[in-house]
């Protein structure tokens, strides 16, 4: 690309960056504010900030085993969905079964559903079919992390998809031709081979799966409760406590910064869709 | 080709957890569709009417309203976002100081889960308290109250969306512009092609497919937007913002008018589908099968 000015660029980054931040800034000073300034005129500018909310969201112990909880979860629904969706699109990609593009497509149907009906067969099923003995699947992590890979899932099947087509068949064969067994190939020649697409689907459902908020409002009652569903319990009827929703707000989104940041370098080289291959 | 049996050994478990928690559920909605039921009212028994929902849905205007809604949202803010993400897009391509940097921020609004950014946006909007309605009417004497102008409330929907979401085409984007050969930009270059011309004839058809792809997966999830709606406007004020998800949402759970709300969703899972499927077939599924 063309060499150009460099401050052009850091000076249409500045003011793109300020829009994009906006809000995320708002977020912040709404939670350093005291409840009774709220409705006083809004000023731009961050004065005397008040930090009672971030002592009150921290010291609350049920908010921290919440975000326990919401690590847990969408840590394991992440590295779940990333492995079998590997598995899936190896097979999708090596073998020729019988319908596999129509597999393919019924996968990704299964993101496209509208959530809130199917809430309720979800909770008959894992409060009365899916139990052991006296155990239900019910409000558990596990169980969340199972429900989540509805989207998840399909989601990884289809990012992964291209990166794992780009992989040249050849390779597969010259390692069978050395003695390799078919799970050594899997695993240890195309999966490590993979590894930029695999960083950035990790990271995007591990970033879906955090911030879900419907499933986990309902099929969650104590146990495996999510930050995210922590946000609602402060809208009640006698009005929302906006600046501990805000402190808690800032706290989810701490780690998914820490997260996205850490893997920041392998996004782009990750997310190709198979646009190019050559 | 190696054998079969491994093949579907590694797809089993995503057929099965799919299956528990994708296809059960739904055989029950599509069950559950034929039926008036309402499972907190007086009578909260199960009837079957055979196929009366679905007649009642082809004349239900508000239905009909909340699908035009959720098309023109879905239209404005996906067209916006490949726009605005593609100059973006471009802009990252030049070298300049702090670019990783700018990089990370705009990824940020990604992050944030959907309620949190419907919460934001409300706390921004909402007349008296909100800074944007505040200041709008401050500088330029313009009322912007999302409680009550439909206008109102439909646009900043749309702009919430395109900043919730643009930095995803955005990556996309990027991804395939890098991964573009530079030879075809340098011959046309030197036989005198405009730039217009090469957006046009080179650039565009080599990042369609990335571009076919990430509408397919903004599609998809902007066609279920709920979250973000219902904390800002709750699909008011009437029923400018009601998209179908939000309106299904209405039906099930303030209404708990089951047996319809699930009459709905089978409709619009296979309207989506159906989109989604000529949009796949047309445009994606010639690459992949061309390489097996």
């Amino acid at each position: 690309m063309k060499k150009q000015n460099p401050y052009v660029g850091i000076i249409f980054w500045t003011l793109v960056s300020f829009l994009t931040l906006f809000p995320v800034y708002w977020l912040f000073v709404i939670s350093v504010k005291p409840a009774v300034q709220l409705f006083s005129t809004p000023g731009v500018w961050l004065t005397d900030p008040y930090w009672g909310n971030y002592a009150k969201v921290w010291g609350d112990r049920l908010l921290r085993s919440y975000m326990l909880n919401s690590i847990i979860i969408s840590t394991g629904n992440a590295f779940l969905c990333t492995i079998l969706g590997f598995f899936a699109c190896y097979a999708l990609s090596r073998f020729k079964m019988a319908g596999k593009e129509s597999i393919f497509f019924w996968t990704i149907t299964n993101r496209m559903a509208p959530p809130a009906v199917f809430l309720l067969p979800l909770f008959l099923l894992m409060t009365q079919v899916y139990t052991i003995g006296e155990w239900r699947l019910l409000d558990t992590r596990i169980g969340m992390i199972l429900v989540y890979c509805t989207f998840n899932l399909p989601f990884a099947i289809w990012t992964l998809r291209p990166t794992v087509e780009g992989i040249p068949r050849e390779l597969d064969e010259a390692a069978f031709v050395d003695g390799a067994s078919p799970w050594q190939v899997v695993t240890e020649v195309v999966f490590p081979l993979c590894r930029p697409g695999l960083a950035v689907t990790l990271i995007l459902t591990w970033v879906f799966a955090w911030n879900e908020y419907l499933l986990a409002a309902t099929l969650t009652n104590f146990n495996a409760r999510t930050l995210t569903t922590g946000l609602s319990e402060y809208v009640t009827s006698t009005g929302t406590e906006w600046g501990i929703m805000a402190t808690i707000s800032v706290f989810t989104l701490i780690p998914a910064l820490i997260v996205f940041g850490l893997v920041q370098k392998h996004i782009v080289a990750g997310l190709t869709f198979g646009a190019v291959k050559g | 080709m190696q054998s079969n049996r491994l093949g579907w050994i590694l797809l089993a478990p995503t057929l099965v957890i799919l299956f528990a928690f994708g296809v059960l559920p739904f055989v029950y909605v599509l069950w559950v569709s034929f039926h008036q039921w309402n499972p907190f009212a007086v009578d909260p028994t199960m009837v079957f009417n055979g196929a009366d929902n679905f007649r009642k849905i082809v004349f239900d205007a508000d239905f009909l309203n909340s699908v035009g809604v959720t098309v023109m949202f879905v239209f404005f803010a996906v067209i916006s976002e490949l726009i605005v993400g593609y100059f973006l897009a471009q802009a990252f391509m030049r070298e300049f100081p702090g670019k990783a940097f700018f990089r990370t921020i705009h990824t940020l609004p990604l992050i944030m889960a959907p309620i949190i950014v419907g919460s934001v946006w409300k706390l921004m909007m909402t007349p008296s308290i909100g800074i944007i309605p505040h200041y709008m009417q401050q500088w330029f004497g313009i009322s912007v109250n999302i409680g009550t102008s439909p206008f109102a409330a439909f646009t900043t929907i749309i702009i919430m969306d395109i900043w919730h979401w643009t930095p995803l085409v955005t990556l996309t984007l990027i991804a395939a512009l890098v991964s573009l050969p530079a030879d075809p930009f340098e011959q046309a270059q030197i036989d005198g092609a405009n730039k217009r011309q090469i957006f046009w004839h080179i650039t565009l058809p080599m990042i369609a497919p990335a571009v076919v792809a990430t509408v397919f997966i903004r599609l998809m999830d902007a066609l279920r937007t709920v979250d973000e709606v219902w904390m800002l406007t709750g699909g008011g004020p009437g029923s400018a913002t009601r998209f179908v998800g939000v309106h299904i949402f209405k039906e099930v759970f303030p209404k708990t008018n089951y047996g319809y709300g699930s009459t709905i969703s089978v409709v619009v899972l296979y309207l989506t589908i159906v989109v989604c499927w000529l949009l796949y077939v047309t445009m994606l599924a010639p690459r992949n099968t061309k390489k097996g």
